[in-house]
């Protein structure tokens, strides 16, 4: 049972906010939700791997095309320093502005 | 020239033997979606300046003579999931409402390499998370079908340009259904290749495991002919697979006779509408009279699929999501600390639906939870996958239902998340074990809504779906 400090919790680690109507929105919701996953433990799991990625099911060909992914570790052009600012909510032209970080 | 059912092989085929130019039918399309889209609202942004530049490069090279690439002056539209390098794209987000992009996505690139002319950028729920794209922080997409319905999510835009003929044919992303679901609300062709068939590169990441971009089209033949072009290795994208990348638009028109096509028992039980029952059986029976050999199948887990979705898909999406911080890019909200900055900026930037699945997949994947919820479900997501594996030892390809009713109503499923998740039962699992699927048109419901048949295959085996869609498709079509 998820409770009101979960919310909050789970906020702070997320970095949201959250009106006092959507945590308990939130509470809701998520009681709601998590209920329904609980029928997952229905299966016995126990000697069963986790599945992180689809390429671990793939047949052989495929397998083989994945695990040669890998490439050389050389520099290559990246995006110019004004195209990687151009989106920037605040900047100095040369560096991302942020509210200040340490006080002294 | 009529352009309502305009394909792309007609299209290109036009530009080819100058019965029209690319710039003209830009033209057509642009006047098209200034009179109709305005009450459908499939596109968010129209990308003029660089789809007449496209059409004019194709109209010189028309005009020498030479042969035309595949896709030479088609107009097409793109879920605004992709980048799109010097035009708006905001993943349907108010968090991302000025972003630039600068760069092109690997399926942009591709698309205008192969001469498509993209019109502009398509409306979708909210970084695709959503079955009706009533999510989208815009405006909501209404069906071309039955406007008072939803044309399904999270791809609306890009079925519903399709649908209403605003486009030719379109591209969206499938991570628990948005393009199969879609395709089967709005009444088109919605093709999700294999994970690792087609290159993520430049889409706006929801669940990067699950996460497949692929087209939508009028027939079988333009998704294939679309796929031709999207799918391939991409160094951009490391997981992108190496595998041989046929002429998938042979396999169009190619018999069913001696294949073996499961029909999965779990896919008709509870919760599947009458109607829905009825034409996919229908066309079922089609398969058969064609030649295939209809075999019953069971995948017993799949009704595990839902909640192993939501716990993966979730918990990736916390983490992908967690970029928008009003640093670099998109909507910043004034804080006077760095983490109050953060907190306002994501909190005005956020719809709902985006803030519930980031608090659960935080939740899922927070200290004591971890084993219970994400390891749990990782583990259930390997049962899906034995499943199709077991099964496709003794079949070719798979056949359901895409969804379980048609088109629902605008509204009437916002206020319950569980009830618009389920919408997604019958083609969530797909996503989680990354096997292909097309939805086809197969009928009507009494009302005249679309319904849609789905077909699933085998890892990069995309050849066998749209064999057996096509098919269908054309059995269909001549009842």
């Amino acid at each position: 049972m998820v409770t009101e400090k979960d919310v909050a919790y789970v906020a702070e680690l997320a970095h949201l906010e959250l009106t006092d109507e959507e945590r308990a929105r939130m509470l809701k919701d998520l009681n709601s939700i998590l209920g329904y996953i609980d029928r997952l433990n229905e299966l016995d799991t126990a000697d069963v791997e986790p599945m992180a990625q689809v390429a671990s099911r793939y047949g052989a060909e495929a397998a083989r095309g994945f695990a040669e992914a890998m490439r050389e570790d050389e520099p290559r052009p990246c995006l110019p320093h004004e195209e990687a600012l151009r989106n920037a909510p605040d900047s100095d032209g040369v560096f991302f502005k942020v509210p200040k970080v340490i006080e002294r | 020239m009529n352009i309502d059912l305009l394909t792309v092989e007609a299209a290109r085929t036009a530009v080819l033997e100058k019965q029209t130019t690319a710039t003209a039918l830009a033209d057509a399309f642009y006047a098209k979606i200034e009179a109709e889209d305005p009450a459908i609202g499939a596109y968010l942004t129209l990308s003029k300046e660089r789809a007449y530049a496209q059409a004019a490069r194709i109209d010189t090279l028309a005009d020498k003579g030479d042969g035309l690439p595949a896709l030479a002056g088609v107009p097409v539209a793109v879920k605004d999931v992709f980048t799109t390098k010097d035009v708006r794209t905001t993943a349907g987000s108010k968090i991302l409402d000025n972003f630039i992009a600068p760069y092109d996505a690997t399926i942009v690139r591709r698309l205008e390499d192969a001469g498509a002319v993209i019109l502009g950028k398509t409306n979708c729920d909210e970084f695709a998370m959503g079955s009706s794209n009533e999510n989208s922080g815009f405006y909501p997409v209404h069906n071309p079908r039955d406007r008072t319905r939803v044309p399904g999510g999270s791809s609306g835009g890009s079925a519903a340009a399709v649908a209403a003929g605003t486009a030719v044919a379109s591209i969206g992303s499938d991570t628990g259904g948005s393009i199969r679901q879609p395709a089967a609300f709005c009444g088109v062709v919605g093709l999700m290749p294999t994970y690792g068939r087609v290159s993520r590169y430049g889409l706006i990441a929801f669940a990067s495991s699950l996460d497949h971009p692929g087209p939508f089209a009028k027939t079988v033949m333009d998704a294939a002919l679309m796929l031709e072009v999207l799918a391939g290795r991409d160094p951009a994208d490391s997981t992108t697979a190496d595998v041989l990348v046929p002429n998938y638009s042979e396999y169009v028109g190619q018999p069913v006779t001696g294949l073996k096509i499961g029909v999965p028992g779990e896919y008709f039980g509870e919760g599947l509408d009458a109607g829905v029952r009825a034409v996919v059986e229908r066309g079922i029976q089609e398969l058969a009279r064609a030649g295939a050999e209809i075999v019953p199948i069971s995948l017993p887990h799949t009704s595990y699929a839902i909640p192993t979705y939501y716990v993966v898909a979730t918990a990736e999406a916390s983490s992908n999501l967690a970029r928008y911080d009003g640093v670099r890019y998109g909507l910043r909200s004034a804080g006077k600390t760095l983490a109050e900055m953060y907190r306002r900026t994501r909190d005005a930037g956020f719809g709902a639906e985006v803030k519930r699945r980031i608090m659960l997949g935080t939740y899922v994947l927070s200290a004591g939870y971890y084993d219970a919820y994400y390891l749990k479900a990782q583990k259930v997501r390997s049962l899906l996958a034995r499943d199709f594996d077991e099964a496709f030892a003794k079949v070719d390809a798979i056949v359901t239902p895409t969804t379980p009713t048609p088109a629902f109503k605008l509204g009437e499923k916002t206020d319950d998340p569980l009830a618009m998740y389920l919408a997604d039962i019958f083609t969530v699992t797909a996503d989680l074990v990354g096997v292909p699927g097309i939805s086809i048109p197969c009928g009507t419901s009494k009302e005249g809504l679309p319904i849609g048949m789905q077909i699933l295959g085998k890892h990069f085996d995309e050849a066998t779906v749209l064999r057996v869609a096509h098919v269908a498709e054309h059995a269909l079509a001549g009842r």
